[in-house]
């Protein structure tokens, strides 16, 4: 199943919610809001939400945005639920290696690693 | 004995000096992040002129943004009536970009670690940290209200380093 939203291409495996964005430039400082409040519905849509957040093509992002994935984080544990991200760009992963959210996300290579840590509780692949 | 600081370069000192000199541009806006993306996104824009990497542009941004997003939301704490000025100097070797609200100011000294693990989890409060990871130089000033972020363009050709400082005597 797939639906588009505005700003988020929401598809589903099984129980798990697969999200990525339409624009390269969607964590800019002008779009998070908004994107934090489409990510919101989400979650709280989900009884126990396992999530996965792409960041493929995504060339940017701000202190905003990253603030945002943890609140999105939060409310994801809130409900007993994991989250994970994947394909974010040896440029992007540089900022969550310089505020150390590495070691808050779970983070994987790809979609492919990400669904396979859920559905097995492995953690094998997880970028530090 | 006084000291005079020269900005040197590889091509001697008179020619650095002379390609060191940019025209200081001044924009001044209200309080809107619009705006604020608005020069933001002349400056880049008068960076890739000049030949800056994608590599600077990204640091470029992103140190841009942190600054002007707390100078209109922390330090003018979004007021209609109060303006952010924002003032750069951009030439091939490097960018100079100034961010002044009109905020009381705020001491980046007592700024608490956002990658101590107990302030991970916190939503804000990484501005400063990043500002400082991407520029070769953040300097604040006394008062707190006004931030001066510098970048080497780290694309140049080897003739086109970026200048370094130094101190000559005299007397």
């Amino acid at each position: 199943m797939q639906q588009d939203a505005a700003r988020l291409k929401v598809t589903r495996e099984g129980d798990i919610v697969q999200v990525e964005f339409t624009s390269r430039k969607i964590l800019d400082e002008g779009n998070i809001a908004e994107i934090g409040d489409q990510l919101s519905v989400l979650v709280e849509a989900e009884h126990r939400p396992r999530l996965i957040i792409s960041f493929a093509g995504v060339d940017h992002l701000s202190s905003a945005a990253l603030g945002t994935l943890i609140t999105i984080n939060n409310k994801v544990k809130n409900r007993d639920g994991q989250l994970r991200l994947c394909n974010i760009s040896p440029q992007i992963y540089e900022v969550f290696l310089i505020t150390k959210l590495n070691t808050l996300f779970h983070i994987y290579p790809t979609v492919k690693e990400a669904l396979e840590s859920l559905r097995s509780g492995s953690q094998a692949g997880r970028l530090k | 004995m006084k000291h005079l600081k020269l900005q040197a370069g590889p091509r001697g000192q008179r020619q650095s000096r002379e390609k060191s000199v940019g025209l200081w541009c001044t924009e001044e806006f209200p309080s809107e992040m619009s705006e604020g993306r608005r020069v933001e996104e002349k400056i880049l824009s008068q960076c890739r002129k000049h030949a800056y990497g994608q590599r600077d542009l990204f640091a470029l941004k992103l140190a841009l943004e942190e600054a002007i997003s707390n100078a209109i939301r922390h330090g003018n704490k979004c007021t209609p009536g109060k303006n952010v000025r924002v003032k750069y100097r951009i030439t091939r070797q490097r960018v100079d970009v100034m961010v002044e609200d009109e905020g009381h100011g705020f001491d980046p000294a007592v700024l608490p670690d956002p990658t101590a693990d107990e302030n991970l989890q916190r939503t804000c409060g990484r501005g400063v940290l990043l500002m400082r990871a991407y520029m070769n130089n953040v300097v604040f000033s006394p008062a707190g209200n006004s931030v001066t972020l510098t970048k080497f363009n780290e694309s140049s050709s080897s003739s086109d380093t970026p200048l370094s400082t130094t101190t000559v005597a005299f007397g």
